[in-house]
């Protein structure tokens, strides 16, 4: 693959990418902190995954494979915008396998296949604050971050139970990392919650508009907010894929007329894939 | 000796000459055409359109040629001939689940009855410069053309409605309100709303919508559908009695689906925030549609806190005719006032530098 030469690698100055690295080894550092970093004007909208992007290019090499996913699905509009975008600033070799991919940068989801040691996931993030529901003004939150003070988000979800019995948030649901600072996990379904527990991958956060960056170093603790008697639990659509027969993936569901025909397909388009393939082969 | 400035008029016919011939520009270039801004500035002419409220895209285009491109201005231009047009009636409401689709995507759904059609979108294009259109060429190679979809495209809302998922909208029988006509009043129906919000400034809807999803203001918006296209206009002359088609307008229409978490009458479901803005206008249908749904707050049961919740704050302010000529009105002369000031505020000093000196 030969890159556009009217670029630098991977689209950014060296001195820019070093900035967002020293913003990635913060956050490293201080699991789920935010870390105010100078993110530039991308040639992306914000939005679509400009804060991503700029973290894959700070830590995307030559001998990378990148993945991109958005709703799961390596063939999503916006997933080949971006795969495209890197083919062309970096030359690299890209992959709609997740077994083969070293950098993995998704929108809304986590790959059902649990990930490795070698593989970085980089999350897009609309807003990295967790609280600027309950709290907009950022200095305030930031100094409730500094104090541990999250009183206010367990009192929302108290209210969510008190009101309807359960905790009544579907996605973006918040957590905590390292046992020390609320974080969002970005809007991705709380079925994903769970994957981002000691996850053996490091999982990178890139929020462009509100210019942060957080991080989730391997094998950290990532709990999901709940109480003792009202479990996190995790939320999916009580289906087998139609296409693979998986009963454990994230499944959507696609309209298939106006008279109320649907379907339900999973989400990881190559999860599925890899599983129609397999029962194919034990055919 | 002192000499009061007069010669006011011959002054305005100079600036306007200076105007005119800044207007035109380099004359050794060729002339701009309103057909050509019309044609090739076309999203300029469909917002000069929507907020001149006056769907005519070779007047906008006009106005956008008249105006240097000032867009407000523009909108200006159009309102002013809009005004002297008569109103001979209401017409029947659009029917967009009839429309003639260029574009339709819905981000609730992967796939849907209809599909997903990108239409010409700037959506997946990365921003970087092309300078070869900097330079006169050839026309681009024609799009590829697949063949058109006999089937329906339902409206993702209505789908969603027919699942008692999403709240319906009363329909009223009563000819929604016109602010064209009738001042504005508090409380404000949603067709007045809405049809305010549909002449507001872009960039101000722009502004209040991002502050809702920023937390001013509790909003968790999907996009249901974005669809544009062409949709036709059908009005009931009283003397015929049944409806005729007048043509089609170009109208884009977003629906956001936002949750809401029910009340003591109503089981949770999903609602709607709705934008329809003539042309081929995204950024505005859905701003639109995020500050609609803002504003249903009060009805809906929802503590209402932020700018985009306070219809008067909305209203007053989104439409950019009343606050450019409010704003800018500050440059005429106001020097009669100001002389009284000036006499208060030396009055003041001198009173405060004796007390001082005391």
């Amino acid at each position: 693959m030969t890159r556009d030469p009217g670029y630098n690698f991977a689209y950014l100055d060296e001195s820019t990418k070093r900035m967002i690295r020293r913003a990635i080894l913060k956050g490293v550092a201080i699991p789920g902190h935010q870390v105010p970093f100078g993110a530039r004007e991308m040639p992306l909208p914000y939005g679509w995954g400009t804060g991503g992007i700029q973290v894959t290019a700070a830590v995307i090499g030559p001998a990378d494979v990148l993945k991109v996913i958005d709703q799961g699905a390596d063939d999503t509009t916006n997933a080949v915008s971006i795969r495209a975008f890197f083919r062309r600033v970096a030359g690299v070799a890209t992959t709609e396998r997740t077994a083969e991919a070293t950098v993995i940068q998704t929108r809304h989801r986590i790959p059902e296949r649990a990930l490795t040691e070698n593989q970085i996931l980089v999350y897009q993030v609309p807003m990295p604050e967790p609280l600027f529901r309950l709290e907009a003004r950022i200095a305030e939150t930031k100094r409730m971050h500094a104090l541990a003070d999250y009183g206010l988000m367990h009192v929302k979800l108290y209210e969510d139970i008190a009101r309807h019995g359960h905790i009544a948030t579907s996605y973006n649901y918040p957590v905590m990392v390292n046992g020390r600072y609320l974080m969002s996990p970005s809007p991705i379904p709380a079925f994903d919650n769970p994957k981002m527990d000691r996850m053996p991958a490091l999982q990178l956060f890139g929020a462009g508009r509100e210019k942060r960056i957080y991080a989730v170093p391997p094998y950290t603790s990532v709990r999901s907010l709940d109480f003792e008697d009202h479990p996190f639990r995790p939320i999916r659509a009580p289906h087998a894929c139609t296409l693979c027969g998986a009963r454990d993936s994230y499944l959507d569901e696609v309209l298939t007329d106006d008279r109320g025909g649907r379907i339900f397909v999973c989400s990881d388009t190559d999860h599925c894939a890899e599983r129609q393939a397999s029962r194919e082969a034990a055919e | 000796m002192y000499v009061a400035t007069k010669g006011g008029e011959q002054a305005i016919g100079a600036a306007h000459a200076w105007l005119a011939e800044t207007r035109r520009g380099d004359a050794a270039l060729p002339e701009i055409a309103a057909r050509q801004i019309e044609e090739q500035l076309g999203l300029a002419v469909d917002r000069v359109m929507a907020e001149g409220s006056c769907h005519d895209r070779g007047l906008a285009a006009l106005a956008v040629k008249q105006a240097r491109g000032d867009l407000i201005e523009a909108a200006f231009l159009l309102r002013a001939y809009r005004t002297t047009l008569p109103r001979f009636g209401a017409s029947a409401p659009l029917d967009t689940g009839a429309m003639h689709i260029r574009r339709r995507i819905s981000a609730t759904y992967k796939d849907l009855p209809g599909g997903q059609v990108l239409g010409p979108t700037f959506d997946y294009t990365h921003r970087l410069l092309d300078f070869r259109l900097a330079a006169a060429g050839l026309p681009p190679e024609p799009a590829p053309e697949a063949e058109p979809d006999p089937a329906p495209t339902p409206r993702v809302t209505e789908l969603l409605a027919q699942d008692g998922l999403m709240q319906r909208e009363e329909p009223g029988e009563a000819e929604p309100g016109d602010l064209t006509r009738e001042p504005l009043r508090f409380p404000a129906d949603r067709p007045v709303r809405l049809q305010a919000l549909a002449r507001g400034d872009e960039g101000f809807l722009l502004g209040l919508g991002y502050s809702t999803q920023r937390g001013y203001g509790n909003a968790h918006p999907f996009v249901g559908e974005i669809r544009v296209g062409e949709v036709a206009v059908e009005f009931t002359p009283p003397e015929l009695g049944f409806a005729i088609e007048l043509g089609d307008i170009g109208v884009t229409e977003c629906q956001m689906v936002n949750q809401f978490k029910g009340s003591r009458t109503e089981p949770p479901q999903f609602t709607r925030g709705y934008g329809l803005v003539f042309g081929h206008g995204e950024r505005k249908a859905m701003a639109m549609a995020l500050v609609d749904r803002a504003l249903r707050a009060e009805e809906l049961g929802e503590e209402a806190t932020a700018p985009a919740q306070q219809p008067e704050f909305v209203l007053y302010h989104c439409d950019n005719v009343e606050a450019t000529g409010f704003v800018e009105h500050l440059k005429l002369p106001h020097y009669v006032d100001f002389q009284s000031e000036l006499e208060n505020v030396r009055t003041m000093r001198a009173a405060a530098t004796k007390a001082a000196a005391e």
